[in-house]
């Protein structure tokens, strides 16, 4: 009976809300969903974002809504069809890149998207006549398109490695233009994949966050650093004043991608600085012929080295102390003090500038020192606790000994 | 015999009341160390002093940090004498923000998050507005009180 | 010590001269108390005096730092507990000697069940002690969540619940426990009112005439001696013997608490209080919702009632059973006339066993199920 009702209600409803839809009368509609199975243009159309604009096939695809018969609508003056595969940016460019059109639906909408796609690896291939290259449709579907912020988009942040990777990440698909298809395997593993994909930060950055939508495009050499800086923007700052950006334009080496690499960064680890076997920087800097650098490199090693050591010490007596069952609240929030001076130490690291990295990490040692004879104290107290208990239980026992002398002395008499 | 009992007992009464005072020393000694005031004031959680009114007026570029327990506060003079204060906390993963002098914002040096004076998130990676506290200026004592009402 | 000896008997005259102490001296002279097998029973009642005592120091000291309030509880008994010196032992007496009192106190009332001592005259101690049994508990459950931390706050949610469920006046009373609708801040500091002022007064009180009735009554004797020759029949001196037992067995009780406040400042399971993360009403609560143990059994007894029993709503079937087994408890010595060795005498044995053996299990399935 409930079912009914409800049955009921979704029919009244529904003829409601297609009543205006029925005024204007769209045989597209009707006759393509019953000609076609699922997953064609009819049925794909709902939640697509220019039926809710109010949109109707004809308003793309031409053609007169009101005709029955198919043959007088091929006919028709304004009838488009189906565009081939390389018309598709001018195709959608008709209205995306008409801004006083667009402004109808929302008026803070962008129009340089069309612009900017002329300017992508995509689009000179596609001016080439190359139909593989991507279009619009490659990246936003074709007939369920949908804005980016809305989660099931094929543009959400969180889906749009994957949207990428449907052909960047196929061999025989990128054959012709001989470049890696591992980006997308590498991204997920990498720092930024595994916080958008995982920890679901939207945040962190997808492959248009690096590399541009519209208008993507591997970033040149010299620009990485601002990439990565949109960010990273204190790193980016320090290695803009560093004497390595000068270095590495002349030696024609990627700014940040030297040492980080590009779609597999990893969280940087302290033997990337240094001279040891891991460290970046004795690949260029060597003792005999750039005594400097290398000196520089060993020294700022050095420091963090300390830091991390005498850091782990301290976090290890307030652990032993906590394990005795000792309250370390204030000592725990001073590690992390500690903590904040070591992630600092790591970022001036690109300054690359000994006196730079040296003033924080010493503030962090010291910190970590004191914190460290703190634990000391505390466990100290821990063993004062249990001598205080002795002396007071031996004092307590005398004293019941001497009262049960007394009880042995008034039974007898 | 007699003799030597008597002397017993009042060796026992020695001990006795010398093993009394013992014990009221191991008694009292936490107690009194108990009582005296720690150095540290008491934490007050749910209000503290930020600053005075006239610092964060003459300060250079009208904002004053400050301790509230464990967390690191900000408080900003917007035009119009207006106060704020905020948690200073990026809401993205939890660095310290810091004023930018250059570019009058609130700035989180991990992911470049900005935040305006108001403590909108304006660019970059930071979720959610900075956390916003109460605050009150006392005129009396020109103070600047700052709580975490749940009421903002 | 001649000289001392004067000084001493000027001072007992002076005090004499002016409040007549002398027939209150003879008389405490006089007091025996009688020797048998099952005499250190007598021993428990004067252990959960100790306790108490050692409750009201530990409490006056906590009372300097501790601020009731829902922006406060949690902070100041942690300052208490890392920043005060000695604050850690101080509260770890407190909860410490709580839990022991507790204890005591069931052991008191369970052995003055068993050996008949609430018999004719001694109905009116009976009943004030069942009066501070039920302060002593309300003491608990007050103190338990002052702390404000989550484990106290879900268990005085529990709690106070399940005082909302009896019919008619349960809202009434739950909203009189919480100070409202919900467990709040109000609830805080209506808790701290009852425990450190509401509650103490009365316990004193009670208290009071509870010694004054056990010292004019003197020590119940147990009842095979109404047949004996007075010959057969051995008693000790109150004082100094049975006072001197008594200060040697609080030294002891002092030592193991000692011992406990120091080695495990924050309880041993089940029984821990440990402070843990502030209450927060808007958190998932714990795993685990853990009552004190003493309220365990009357806990796991109301999760086991089926929801529905014969019509009757379990909870309130239960609370309404508890109501009437506490009840029979609190007036035995009226109803119960029995001569020894008598059916009826040996149907209150088995009520009180029956009882005993409740609680007991209860309790064990409590922490077992969880």
């Amino acid at each position: 009976m409930r079912y009914l009702y409800k049955l009921l209600a979704v029919l009244v409803m529904s003829a409601v809300f297609s009543l205006p839809s029925l005024a204007v009368e769209n045989n597209c509609q009707s006759c393509h969903a019953d000609w076609e199975d699922e997953g064609g243009p009819a049925s794909m159309w709902d939640g697509d974002i220019h039926k809710e604009v109010g949109l109707t096939c004809a308003d793309c695809h031409g053609g007169d809504p009101t005709l029955e018969d198919m043959d007088e609508v091929r006919q028709g003056r304004s009838y488009v069809g189906v565009p081939k595969t390389v018309a598709i940016p001018n195709f959608c460019g008709r209205c995306h890149s008409d801004p006083s059109y667009m402004k109808k639906f929302n008026p803070s909408v962008a129009t340089d998207q069309l612009d900017k796609y002329w300017t992508s690896i995509h689009g000179q291939l596609n001016e080439q006549g190359d139909a593989q290259a991507a279009t619009c449709v490659s990246c936003h579907s074709v007939h369920s398109i949908q804005p980016a912020k809305i989660p099931s988009s094929s543009v959400y942040p969180m889906n749009l490695p994957g949207t990428c990777a449907e052909c960047h990440a196929n061999p025989i698909y990128m054959k012709p233009y001989d470049i890696p298809t591992d980006q997308y395997d590498k991204f997920v593993g990498s720092v930024h994949g595994r916080q958008l994909l995982e920890e679901e930060d939207l945040g962190a950055p997808a492959c248009n966050d690096c590399h541009g939508n519209h208008g993507a495009a591997p970033p040149g050499l010299d620009n990485i650093s601002a990439v990565c800086g949109t960010c990273h923007a204190r790193q980016a700052m320090l290695f803009a004043e560093s004497p390595h950006k000068e270095a590495y334009a002349k030696a024609k080496l990627p700014q940040c991608e030297t040492c980080h690499s590009n779609h597999d960064i990893i969280q940087p680890i302290d033997e990337m600085v240094g001279v040891g076997e891991k460290a970046f920087c004795a690949r260029c800097h060597d003792a005999d012929s750039d005594s400097k650098g290398f000196e520089t490199a060993a020294a700022i090693s050095d420091l963090l080295d300390s830091l991390v050591r005498i850091e782990r010490m301290a976090e290890a007596t307030i652990d032993e102390a906590e394990i005795k069952g000792m309250s370390v609240d204030n000592e725990r929030f001073a590690l992390k003090d500690v903590r904040s001076a070591l992630v600092e130490s790591r970022t001036l690291i690109h300054s690359f500038d000994l006196e730079k990295v040296k003033p924080e990490a010493e503030k962090g040692m010291q910190l970590a020192a004191a914190t460290h004879l703190r634990g000391l104290d505390i466990i100290e107290d821990y063993y004062f606790r249990r001598k205080g208990l002795a002396i007071s239980t031996i004092i307590i026992t005398l004293l019941a000994i001497v009262i049960w002398i007394k009880i042995k002395r008034f039974d007898n008499s | 015999m007699e003799k030597s009992s008597i002397k017993r007992r009042s060796f026992l009464n020695w001990f006795l009341g010398g093993g009394v005072i013992a014990w009221l020393g191991t008694v009292s000694y936490p107690v009194f160390k108990f009582m005296k005031p720690p150095e540290i004031p008491e934490a007050d959680q749910s209000q503290v002093t930020a600053c005075t009114f006239a610092e964060l007026k003459a300060s250079e570029n009208k904002y004053k940090t400050f301790k509230f327990g464990r967390k690191l506060g900000i408080v900003v003079l917007l035009e119009g004498d207006q106060l704020r204060a905020y948690e200073a906390t990026c809401t993205h993963l939890d660095c310290t923000v810091q004023y930018r002098p250059d570019l009058n914002i609130l700035w989180c040096a991990c992911h470049n998050g900005k935040y305006d004076m108001t403590g909108r998130n304006i660019a970059g990676p930071p979720p959610r507005p900075l956390e916003q506290w109460q605050t009150h200026h006392d005129e009396a004592t020109d103070n600047i009180y700052v709580s975490k009402g749940e009421e903002v | 010590m001649a000289g001392m000896k004067t000084i001493g008997a000027k001072l007992y005259d002076y005090i004499d001269e002016r409040v007549k102490i002398k027939e209150l001296v003879e008389y405490m002279g006089s007091k025996v108390v009688p020797k048998h097998g099952h005499s250190i029973w007598y021993y428990f009642g004067g252990l959960s005096l100790f306790f108490f005592i050692v409750q009201v120091m530990s409490g006056i000291l906590l009372l300097l730092y501790y601020r009731p309030g829902a922006d406060s509880a949690y902070e100041s008994v942690k300052f208490i507990i890392t920043t005060v010196e000695f604050g850690w032992l101080v509260r770890s007496v407190h909860s410490w000697s709580a839990n022991l009192m507790v204890l005591m106190v069931f052991i008191h009332m369970f052995s003055v069940y068993f050996t008949k001592a609430y018999k004719k005259p001694r109905e009116l101690t009976w009943l004030s002690g069942m009066a501070l049994f039920g302060l002593s508990l309300f003491f608990g459950f007050s103190g338990y969540l002052l702390p404000w931390n989550e484990l106290a706050f879900y268990a005085t949610k529990v709690g106070t619940g399940m005082a909302g469920a009896v019919p008619f006046i349960g809202d009434f009373i739950l909203q009189l426990m919480r100070g409202g609708s919900e467990v709040t801040g109000a609830t805080v500091t209506r808790f701290f009112g009852w425990h450190v002022a509401i509650l103490p007064a009365a316990f004193t009180v009670i208290l009071t005439v509870h010694l004054i009735l056990v010292q004019r009554q003197g020590m119940s004797e147990p009842e095979g001696w109404a047949n004996k020759p007075v010959s057969e029949k051995l008693y000790m001196p109150f004082f100094p013997s049975f006072l001197l037992r008594d200060l040697l067995l609080w030294l002891i009780a002092l030592n193991v608490l000692a011992v406990l406040a120091v080695l495990f400042p924050y309880g041993i399971y089940p029984f821990h209080w440990e402070l843990g993360i502030k209450a927060d009403p808007f958190l998932p609560p714990p795993l685990v919702i853990r009552p004190e143990w003493y309220f365990m059994f009357a806990f796991q007894t109301l999760k086991m009632i089926p929801a529905l029993v014969m019509g009757i709503e379990g909870e309130i079937l239960g609370i309404f059973g508890f109501s009437i087994a506490g009840l029979i408890w609190a007036i035995v010595p009226f109803i119960d006339r029995s001569k020894p060795g008598s059916i009826k005498a040996k149907l209150f044995l088995i009520f009180g066993l029956c009882a005993v053996g409740f609680i007991l299990v209860m309790t064990i399935i409590g922490y077992l199920v969880e």
